[in-house]
């Protein structure tokens, strides 16, 4: 199991996957609007979306979970 | 009946003994674990004549301390002297005794006298704690050590390969060069070992979690480079050196000029125009040096700025460069500090440095400022201000707030700020400064749509206040460029540049910078 954080306090401007979706490395996973910029974000490494904590518009710390993977 | 030996002989003799380092058994357990005997790591660093080696006879009359655990030499590089201390770990774990302290001490002084490079070849277990009032705590032992490398610091290059675990006094020695190489797997550095941190502070972690290779070039930024393989770390030595001059004193050597690994003229599709979209810099990069020039520092480590060196036209530079695609191209607190350490670097051995911009600006928010991000975000400025070495800041897109200062903007004396026509230099962006003016009136507006025109209108409004045209009509930049023309105008500029003095500030010992 993987925990996507996020890597800086900010907005989420767009989740791009689902719970059940399988996602590859390198893929991106949701993008968060800081400092008036869109910062995408990668998984590092493939698996299966378990969990998604976040909806758009939510104000998220840098560190918080956004999303759990599985293997 | 055999012919008695001669003195020459047998002082041969002894001498090739010690050659053959520790004990055989612990030399089998250094090859087990896959590492490099100390004496082949020197074998592949040097070229393989002259070399000279001081102290090789220290506890001679010690059967189990061959050279007392270190080997300190005066080799050549591709030519060029450097000096080299080397951890003998198949000696008592390469641990320090009082002799080890000295043979170290005086190669350092040696490095000093003849203002050549000092390499430490880092694997030790630390002193030998039954000897310590022979090494610790006097005017010759191991506080020396450290306090020759901050001497040293500046004066000439100090290259650290970190080859296995080293504790305390151990990992203050990588600490203090201007670059550690780490071998993965195999180096490891940290004040107290796991096992003095679980009897001290009931912590149980592995080495690794501790403080592995990966760590320290991934999380603590106290690592420069990664690499697989000692060998592989040997070479990173000799390619860093490339870019490096003896001493702080003279210029950094020039290379064959190559042309970039890909066509600059693709520049203009790369960079997106519209301000909040990310494109990877790197790719700039690659189209501004010259073909397998690049050497990174600290690259797995606060990735919203790069640092490196490279060549232009055969000539080291060193870049620093905002990464939009990381965290923005932000500056945190851990990018502020990566700079200014890599400002100070180039600054101190005559490197020129580029800098490339595509920066929102500082971070914002609680959590930062609990960082202390003013604190850091001055250490970068301070370094800025400080560096007399040729500096040219190309503002590629975005340059906002204390971003554009931090990165050399025209406040802080480059030899010339210059932008490409997608260059936007602002005190923020249009949308943060609008609704900074026009908060109050923007909450007025109750229609959604009229109120969505409004902050258009009005964003539009400021992007032309702040035309890039605009600012070089005021002449705040030096020239305008296309991206395609970009590496050009480096060439011809930075060959302007280079024999510039580098003038001596105000008279002072020295400043107070935050740290």
């Amino acid at each position: 199991m993987a925990e996507i954080i996020s890597p800086m306090a900010g907005v989420v401007a767009e989740v791009k996957v689902k719970p059940g979706d399988t996602v590859e490395p390198g893929q991106e996973l949701f993008i968060m609007e800081s400092m008036k910029m869109m910062i995408p974000l990668e998984a590092d490494k493939g698996g299966v979306v378990k969990e998604v904590k976040v909806n758009v518009g939510d104000f998220v710390n840098e560190g918080d979970v956004v999303i759990v993977l599985e293997d | 009946m055999s012919e008695k030996k001669t003195k020459g002989q047998i002082l041969w003799e002894l001498k090739e003994k010690i050659k053959q380092m520790g004990p055989e058994r612990h030399k089998k357990r250094i090859k087990e674990q896959g590492k490099l005997l100390c004496r082949e790591r020197l074998q592949i660093l040097l070229d393989p004549e002259p070399i000279v080696e001081d102290g090789m006879l220290a506890a001679c009359l010690e059967e189990e301390l061959p050279a007392d655990g270190v080997v300190t030499v005066l080799g050549k590089i591709n030519g060029r002297d450097v000096c080299v201390m080397a951890n003998d770990f198949s000696v008592k774990a390469g641990s320090w005794g009082p002799r080890t302290v000295e043979k170290i001490i005086r190669i350092q002084e040696t490095a000093m006298r003849l203002r050549i490079p000092m390499i430490y070849l880092v694997d030790s277990a630390g002193l030998r704690i039954d000897y310590q009032i022979h090494c610790f705590p006097g005017r010759r032992h191991a506080g020396r050590i450290f306090h020759l490398q901050a001497l040293m610091s500046g004066m000439v290059p100090q290259i650290c390969l970190l080859s296995g675990p080293s504790a305390a006094g151990g990992a203050y020695i990588p600490t203090f060069c201007d670059v550690i190489i780490c071998v993965d797997k195999l180096g490891a550095m940290y004040l107290g070992s796991p096992r003095m941190a679980e009897v001290t502070i009931g912590e149980k972690v592995t080495i690794e979690e501790m403080g592995g290779s990966r760590l320290h070039c991934e999380v603590s930024g106290v690592g420069d480079v990664l690499v697989q393989t000692e060998e592989e770390g040997l070479q990173k030595i000799k390619d860093y050196l490339s870019y490096f001059p003896q001493h702080c004193f003279e210029k950094p050597p020039v290379a064959e000029p190559k042309e970039p690994e890909k066509d600059p003229a693709e520049l203009e599709k790369i960079i997106p125009e519209n301000q909040n979209v990310p494109f990877d810099m790197y790719e700039v990069i690659w189209r501004i040096i010259d073909a397998g020039s690049w050497f990174e520092m600290k690259e797995l480590w606060a990735r919203e700025i790069i640092t490196g060196f490279a060549r232009i036209n055969g000539k080291p530079v060193g870049i620093i460069a905002n990464q939009p695609k990381v965290k923005g191209g932000v500056l945190f607190v851990d990018s502020a500090d990566k700079a200014c350490r890599f400002i100070r670097l180039c600054d101190a051995f005559n490197i020129p440095i580029l800098f490339l911009m595509d920066v929102p600006g500082f971070m914002i928010g609680s959590a930062v400022e609990r960082e202390g991000i003013l604190r850091h975000g001055c250490k970068m400025l301070y370094a800025v201000s400080e560096a007399t070495v040729p500096k040219i800041s190309v503002v590629v897109r975005k340059a906002y707030g204390a971003g554009l200062y931090a990165m050399c903007g025209p406040s802080h004396e480059p030899d010339a700020c210059i932008a490409l026509p997608t260059a936007l230099v602002a005190v923020m962006g249009p949308e943060a400064a609008v609704n900074a003016v026009f908060y109050n009136k923007i909450q007025e507006i109750k229609d959604p749509k009229e109120r969505f025109q409004f902050v258009k209108q009005k964003q539009e409004e400021y992007r032309d206040q702040v035309d890039i045209y605009k600012l070089a009509d005021n002449l705040v930049i030096d020239d305008m460029v296309p991206a395609w023309e970009l590496r050009n105008e480096l060439i011809k500029r930075f060959s302007f540049y280079e024999n510039k003095p580098g003038e001596l500030r105000y008279p002072k010992k020295h400043g107070v910078m935050q740290v």
